[in-house]
């Protein structure tokens, strides 16, 4: 069964179609690439898996189970974490409070049991302070456990940022734009980074992204929209030559 | 034992408070002003959870203080009181019912928030703050409208109950639960931010897109958290209506609920202890500069050069605090603790205590 399923999603802002007839079947395990000109309705698409959006038509569901209708801490508990274009990190709180609200979704106790600070507050608290700092471990930021993120460097947010999102355990990773904004030695990391988590973690990978050197090295499969439109899909080499991609980033050469 | 030393020295404060007031050692001037100090700090801390925490902006703190009051004045009225029939309860119950009167009337505030805690799961930022306004207007104009508790005029007749306290034991009862309520308060708000749920309200405030898709439930968060900051202001409200013995709807309007949030930014925004502080602070304030012997000397420069200038104490006071928010908001605009807690500014007292 496929994990991702996308069948003809369409989503009209008035009279503006931003997504029209998207679909896309993805199995577990697969780390799947969407790129297409800005303005293309990348970031739509990800806001209608995530829940943001309800689609105008066409239907998402996740293991089989439809979204539609369903709030978007909702969709999360279902297994899909997502980052953001411009990194959105809470940044007057500590990265180890940044991994630990974001285990609300099995928070397993009441505002009561935070009053009363019952048997059960304590061990909830407990394993979430355990999932965060091995979490952190895991991702090498043990260090900035108690740093507040507006005062890491860019390169190092966009990684807490990532690993708030695995912190939600998903089973589908949702990467908007991950190296936007990076330097090439940090898009050297953030490579390496995606990749280790690719292969260490049950997990599938939906990216968007700009740069070629980061899609072409790590996406297996490549979907290119431009005017909400699918153009072309395929192996990062297929992509490259297809003339349709070519013309959508590049524009007509007989104008 | 050097963990426990902060709770020993409150501890002890209060039994001290409340042994000189058994003595007759402070009088009741000093007592009324040391109660208002505990309504105005259940105030602050509490719209502190919207307004700082949350990040929301809340105008219309009062109106749940509103209807904390008259809930428990009629229902302290109905069990021990004369004027809406013979009591329906004995009056040595007095002692063991009032906490429970306070309390319902703080659950019924409760859930008066959801009025404005359901608006707020679509609208942020000033939009809701008129609504607040408005939910504000709303509850003082029904309670006045309704002639049956006074309308208009006011209610009284609460006092019966506090009578009814004296005649077990005479003592400062009203000090004493204003205490153990204001207590109760800091107590349960410090362990509602500091668990991971509450941090959830902070998510909130810092980037609400970001707090929703990483699964915190952003409209429970706000109904559980308008809910306790009006259920808390509630319990003030019921304290206040009690230590005054008589409450009319126009005395929560919007000066009141200014007031909590004049406190609020006194102390700084999301600071718990702050809130504390600015409540002390600006209660003092008030009561200081209700001395026209002060007021004379603060002005003498002003009315050396105008000699035929009497400046009044209750007008120039209203002069005074404003002016020293002014100045504050200009030189100081995160308050007086900005967002932190006085264990941040001290770090040697978290020596001498240990909350959990």
């Amino acid at each position: 069964m496929s994990l991702l399923n996308i069948d003809g999603l369409t989503q009209r802002f008035g009279g503006l179609q931003a997504v029209s007839e998207f679909s896309v079947d993805m199995k577990g395990g697969e780390l799947m690439g969407l790129i297409g000109p800005n303005g293309a309705g990348k970031t739509t698409i990800f806001n209608l898996i995530s829940g943001f959006y309800q689609p105008t038509e066409g239907t998402i569901s996740l293991n089989g189970k439809p979204t539609a209708g369903l709030k978007p801490h909702q969709v999360t508990s279902m297994g899909v974490a997502r980052t953001f274009q411009n990194i959105r990190l809470w940044h007057d709180m500590t990265v180890l409070d940044n991994i630990r609200i974001s285990q609300h979704y099995r928070m397993g106790y009441s505002v009561w049991d935070s009053f009363l600070r019952t048997k059960k507050y304590i061990r909830c608290e407990k394993a979430i302070e355990t999932i965060a700092y091995d979490l952190l471990e895991a991702m090498s930021l043990k260090e900035f456990a108690e740093e507040l993120p507006k005062n890491l460097p860019y390169g190092l947010q966009r990684r807490v940022e990532i690993a708030r999102a695995m912190s939600i355990k998903p089973h589908l990773l949702l990467l908007d734009e991950p190296a936007a904004g990076l330097n090439s030695s940090d898009v050297e990391d953030l490579i390496k980074l995606i990749r280790w988590i690719h292969e260490n973690f049950d997990i599938t990978i939906f990216m968007i992204e700009h740069q070629m050197k980061v899609v072409t090295s790590l996406c297996q499969w490549i979907k290119v929209i431009d005017f909400g439109a699918t153009i072309a899909e395929g192996t990062a080499e297929d992509i490259q030559s297809n003339p349709a991609v070519i013309k959508a980033y590049l524009g007509d050469d007989n104008i | 034992m050097k963990d426990k030393t902060l709770q020993i020295v409150l501890a002890l404060s209060c039994i001290f408070l409340i042994a000189m007031a058994q003595f007759g050692m402070i009088g009741n001037y000093i007592q009324a002003v040391f109660m208002f100090v505990g309504i105005n700090i259940i105030m602050s801390t509490s719209l502190n959870l919207v307004n700082g925490n949350m990040g929301e902006f809340s105008c219309g703190h009062a109106a749940f203080m509103c209807v904390g009051a008259y809930v428990s004045s009629v229902l302290s009225v109905l069990f021990f009181g004369k004027t809406l029939g013979d009591p329906l309860l004995p009056s040595y119950m007095a002692v063991f019912i009032f906490p429970i009167i306070i309390l319902i009337g703080g659950v019924v505030a409760a859930i008066a928030g959801i009025i404005v805690a359901l608006p707020s799961f679509k609208t942020r930022g000033d939009y809701l703050a008129i609504i607040t306004i408005a939910v504000n207007y709303i509850i003082i104009s029904a309670i006045e409208n309704m002639s049956f508790i006074g309308g208009s005029r006011g209610f009284q007749g609460m006092k019966d109950t506090v009578w009814a306290m004296l005649d077990i034991f005479n003592g400062p009862w009203m000090l004493m639960w204003v205490t153990v309520f204001t207590i109760f308060t800091v107590w349960i708000i410090r362990r509602f931010v500091s668990s991971t749920y509450g941090k959830g309200i902070n998510a909130i405030c810092q980037d609400e897109v970001a707090a929703e898709i990483m699964s915190v439930n952003t409209d429970k968060m706000k109904l559980v958290n308008f809910m306790l900051s009006s259920g808390l202001a509630g319990i003030a409200g019921g304290l206040f209506a009690h230590i005054v013995g008589y409450v009319n709807p126009q005395s929560f309007n919007i000066l009141k609920s200014t007031e909590a949030m004049v406190m609020v930014y006194l102390g700084g925004m999301g600071s718990l202890s702050g809130a504390v502080l600015a409540a002390i602070l600006f209660t003092g304030l008030m009561e200081v500069l209700r001395s026209q012997a002060l007021i004379e000397f603060i002005l003498s420069p002003v009315t050396f050069v105008f000699p035929e200038w009497e400046p009044s104490a209750g007008v120039i006071k209203w002069v005074l605090i404003p002016l020293i928010l002014v100045l504050l908001m200009q030189f100081r605009p995160e308050g007086i603790m900005g967002n932190k807690e006085l264990s941040d500014w001290f770090p040697k007292l978290k020596k001498y205590y240990k909350f959990k």
